[in-house]
């Protein structure tokens, strides 16, 4: 009974598996394909001749190169700066007291119910006055602070012992030092998920540098495959080499620091 | 330890940034470039974009003090980009613009007037274009556009299948046309058809319309004229094709594979336009090429008639641009005759210049010379900005006629309805431009 | 100390405020103006029209449709969605199950994945020619489908990538809850000859309730704010059957430059997925 109970579980799990994998293992197979090999009946899963022409021809004739630095500099950048900004926020609605301190958390997470999307048309109308339209500052800025950020590490940091701090301020350290030298460490784990996710998010957004950037030359991945659909949807295997190569730096990020991925969204959740 | 694989990867990351922003605060001054070369930006879409990248060359040897950058959009996202480029300042300096879109366009200021470019022109001038589509870049007796390639509409036919039912040509007149589509649908049967008019396409009733004399909107473009007998007589004609049988009450998703059903013999006409030509050669199945040709449209009662729309694209020029010269430069090289000529050939898309038609065999080819007869009749829509969405209101009331039974007058008396909503602000705007000193 | 901690959460709350509270009220007033195209040439050209805006979206049958499709894919692909995520949660969690993060990982992997980049992937699995899906239902006898050309089978197509997208998620949370219950409930259910699907039904669904809201809250105010699949593989068709309402916001917005128009959707998209949000609370509380 036992065995078939667990060749029936493993049997589903292989089942999602596959079902997991399929379509970036067709994705991968597919942008190795010599041009029109994809478009055929029967389908193929592999190449009967793998090509890497899709991939040159991305990176000189369509400056694809040109679009993942793009991605990776407004990803980093976000990323770097978000944890600095949110960190000191959530470590201060957390432990540091000020006046109003409650009142303004809580209307910062009323925020998190309102769908960003309210917000774009004025934005874009802002950022016109501001002149960061179709610069990497206008996809920048929106992105430093966010209420999930400040959210997750006010939950995590809320579990600090207050004598750690005390004992720093009665050493007679600055408000600033206590943050950088002794709350950071402790919130590695959270800083290490919330950058991940940061990471992966500014990289895989779409909807608002699609509307920020007109310039191709400033087009993050994401905006340039979708423009490049729009014109080459016949060339099925050039897409697929676009996908790979929007898609595969994210989860190698994503598969190397994995670990503290799941151990800050399970912690996020199971305490929340 | 994981303390300092964190703290040096985001000092790394930190290095790492310092070298990007320098590289993108290089790049930010991209478009000056060197003192003496000019660089200018040109935005292409869908076909065009990409084939007029290789008309470039040609330009640079000319001008060896100016570059060309060309950006692709596909046609889906064009309005979007040329209106958020617009409100966001990045605009760029030539680029193409479907020829509906003009007078949008001219309404907010974005475009440069070219009347005093094209009077000081020793290359263009208005006499070298077909009047029609000349007509569509100008909006307020100002000129905002060189026509840059055409598109119209024509019938698309089965030559095999019209003279079994005893015609050697297409009809002139809606008479001889309707008593052909009846001949040609007495010998297909009740599972086939004469003709296929996409339900959820405008270009059908609306150039109906526009045989039939009506102009679509009132004098000033501010209210509807869908209720005028002009436009009502013709789109009562337009809803008698289905009704009668002659047509498939079906929008382009109901059918496949249009080529293939033109194959078959499902319907033996098809309203459509110069990307055809091309497409036709490359789908249709083997034994039916030879079997098909074109005509043009045939109007109410006499062959001149028979207008149809004035479509394509214009090259613009953008108010803002840094590089006036140069850009008229651009487009006075797009216009010459022998680089239409090579942008046909390259992709099909059809002289808006009629020295190219005339200097090469596209007037009197069998399948092309129905398009040269028809650009000499061809008008355009109302020069209004909201004309598209007022077209695709047409598109749902005559659906709702074609295939939910509403008649044609509340159609149409909806379709104004919408129509005068739709343009009450421009209504408002002109109102407010009288009383202005 | 009182003011040290105003200099900490300022940078925050100053881009915060500047960059989203500051344009959502901006959006607000936005929708009760006639704001369009026009305005941006001169901003004279807009009027205050006060709920007009509003009253013509409630008049506008595209409006209705995009109300429709963005329910049908929440109300169908939300729950579904929930229960791939259970599943996979169950059957990793199992106790026969080894290598269980190896499995982890891998149900994870597509949520990771750049939407618009497996957008494009699906659209060609969904070819109704050469995509693999047909060819694999073909086995099974089923005849080719036009998924996305089709206006009945294109709504349901995008519910199937976004559930095969996002299960990877809510399925962590599931196995984190699942981790908290105690293994004595268990072994005592089962001397007491209790079977598999009792022992779910009976501890593993009640004591997993509270993560259930949390999962299904985030999951419906997402899906609610479906834009990137329509937007990428269908334009919002055929037959406007997936023009979801953020979808046409932006082509309100974006395309033709109707902004009062605009910011009147994403108000109402506002107010619907609040309401939804404090309704689910509501039933959560009430069922507990």
């Amino acid at each position: 009974m036992r065995n078939v109970q667990k060749a029936l579980v493993y049997g589903l799990l292989l089942v999602g598996c596959v079902i997991s994998l399929l379509p970036m293992v067709w994705m991968v197979s597919a942008s190795l394909m010599e041009t029109g090999a994809a478009n055929q009946y029967p389908p193929k899963l592999f190449p009967e001749r793998v090509t890497f022409e899709h991939y040159r021809a991305l990176f000189t004739r369509l400056n694809l190169g040109r679009y993942l630095l793009n991605s990776a500099f407004i990803a980093t950048t976000v990323t770097v700066l978000s944890l600095l900004i949110n960190s000191m926020a959530g470590y201060a609605f957390a432990k540091l007291r000020f006046r109003g301190r409650d009142r303004t958390f809580r209307f910062l997470t009323l925020g998190l119910v309102i769908p960003v999307q309210v917000s774009m048309l004025p934005l874009f109308l802002l950022m016109r006055e501001m002149g960061l339209i179709n610069t990497y500052w206008g996809v920048i800025i929106p992105g430093m602070a966010s209420i999930f950020g400040i959210f997750l590490i006010r939950q995590y940091a809320l579990s600090i012992p207050d004598d750690l701090i005390d004992a720093a301020r009665m050493d007679g350290a600055g408000e600033f030092r206590i943050y950088w030298s002794v709350i950071l460490p402790v919130v590695r784990p959270i800083l290490a998920t919330l950058a991940i996710w940061t990471f992966l998010s500014t990289w895989n957004d779409f909807m608002w540098p699609l509307i920020v950037l007109s310039d191709d030359s400033m087009f993050t991945l994401p905006v340039a495959l979708a423009n490049l659909s729009g014109e080459r949807v016949q060339d099925t295997e050039l897409m697929m080499a676009g996908s790979v190569l929007t898609t595969l730096p994210v989860m190698l990020v994503f598969v190397l620091l994995q670990r503290y991925y799941v151990e800050g969204i399970t912690m996020g959740s199971v305490k929340g | 330890m994981r303390a300092d694989r964190l703290r040096r990867s985001a000092f790394g990351s930190r290095a790492v940034w310092l070298l990007l922003s320098a590289t993108a605060v290089l790049s930010c001054s991209s478009g000056r470039g060197a003192d003496d070369v000019t660089t200018l930006r040109f935005w292409g879409m869908g076909r065009e974009g990409e084939v007029v990248a290789e008309l470039m060359a040609g330009f640079h040897r000319e001008n060896p003090d100016i570059r060309v950058r060309v950006q692709q959009i596909p046609w889906t996202a064009a309005h979007e980009k040329l209106l958020t480029g617009f409100v966001g300042g990045a605009m760029p300096d030539v680029a193409q613009l479907g020829n509906t879109w003009i007078a949008e366009f001219a309404a907010i200021n974005a475009l440069e007037p070219l009347d005093a470019w094209i009077a000081r022109s020793a290359e263009l001038s208005a006499g070298e274009y077909f009047d029609g589509i000349w007509s569509t870049n100008v909006v307020s007796d100002t000129v905002w556009g060189v026509p840059w390639y055409v598109d119209t509409r024509v019938i698309f036919y089965r030559t095999d299948l019209l003279s079994q039912a005893g015609y050697d040509s297409m009809p002139r007149t809606w008479d001889g046309w309707v008593a052909a589509m009846h001949a040609v649908k007495r010998i297909a049967g009740p599972d086939r058809y004469a003709i296929f008019l996409p339900t959820n396409e405008w270009a059908q009733p609306a150039l109906l319309g526009l045989q039939n004399g009506s102009t679509l909107l009132n004098a000033d473009g501010t209210r509807g004229a869908f209720s005028e007998p002009s436009f009502r007589e013709a789109f009562e004609f337009y809803l008698s094709l289905y009704r009668d049988g002659l047509a498939p009450p079906m929008g382009h998703y109901d059918v496949a594979n249009p080529y293939q059903e033109f194959g078959r013999g499902f319907f033996a006409m098809w309203i459509t336009g110069p990307w055809n030509l091309g497409e036709f050669q490359r789908r249709l199945p083997a034994e039916t090429q030879g079997s098909w040709s074109t005509a043009p449209m045939p109007g109410p009662d006499r062959a001149e008639n028979g207008v149809s729309l004035a479509g394509g694209a214009s090259l613009v020029m953008y108010r803002d641009t840094d590089h006036p010269e140069a850009a008229w430069k651009l487009i006075e090289y797009l216009s010459r005759p022998e680089q239409q000529q090579r942008f046909y050939e390259l992709t099909g898309s059809l002289p808006a210049r009629t020295a190219a038609w005339e200097g090469s065999d596209l007037a009197t080819a069998p399948l092309t010379r129905a398009f040269w007869e028809q650009l000499q009749h061809v008008e355009p829509l109302p020069a209004v900005p909201e004309i598209e969405s007022i077209m695709s209101r047409l598109i749902e009331h005559s659906e709702a006629s074609i295939r939910g039974g509403t008649s044609a007058a509340d159609a149409l008396a909806a379709l104004d309805r919408d129509t005068d909503r739709m343009l009450e602000k421009r209504r408002w705007m002109l109102g407010r431009a009288r009383e202005r000193p | 100390m009182s003011r040290a901690g105003w200099y900490f959460v300022a940078p925050a709350l100053v881009l915060i405020g500047i960059f989203f509270f500051i344009p959502v009220a901006g959006s607000l007033l936005l929708s009760l103006t006639d704001f369009d195209i026009y305005a941006i040439a001169d901003r004279g050209n807009a009027r205050f029209v006060g709920l007009r805006n509003y009253a013509d979206m409630f008049g506008n049958s595209v409006f209705w449709i995009a109300v429709r499709n963005t329910f049908y894919f929440a109300l169908v692909g939300g729950p579904l969605t929930v229960a791939a995520s259970l599943a996979a949660a169950l059957l990793i969690n199992a106790r026969v199950v080894r290598y269980k993060s190896f499995f982890r990982t891998i149900f994870f992997i597509p949520f990771v994945t750049t939407l618009v980049a497996v957008a494009i992937v699906w659209r060609y699995l969904y070819h109704p020619q050469y995509g693999m899906l047909n060819y694999a239902l073909g086995w099974f006898g089923v005849a080719p489908i036009d998924w996305l050309g089709d206006p009945r089978t294109a709504m349901p197509a995008i519910i199937m990538l976004a559930i095969w997208k996002n299960f990877g998620y809510n399925m962590l949370i599931f196995i984190a809850g699942m981790q908290t219950i105690p293994s004595e409930l268990y072994e005592a259910a089962e001397l007491d000859g209790a079977g598999a699907i009792r022992q779910f039904r009976h501890i593993t669904l009640p004591m997993l309730a509270p993560t259930f809201l949390f999962v299904g809250v985030i999951t419906m105010i997402g899906y609610f704010q479906l834009f990137a699949e329509p937007y990428v593989m269908t334009a919002g068709g055929p037959l406007r059957s997936t023009t979801s309402l953020v979808l046409l916001m932006y082509e309100e917005g974006f395309r033709w430059w109707r902004m009062g128009a605009a910011a009147s959707v994403a108000f109402i998209l506002f107010a619907i997925i609040l309401v939804w949000t404090l309704v689910q609370f509501r039933l959560q509380r009430e069922a507990a």
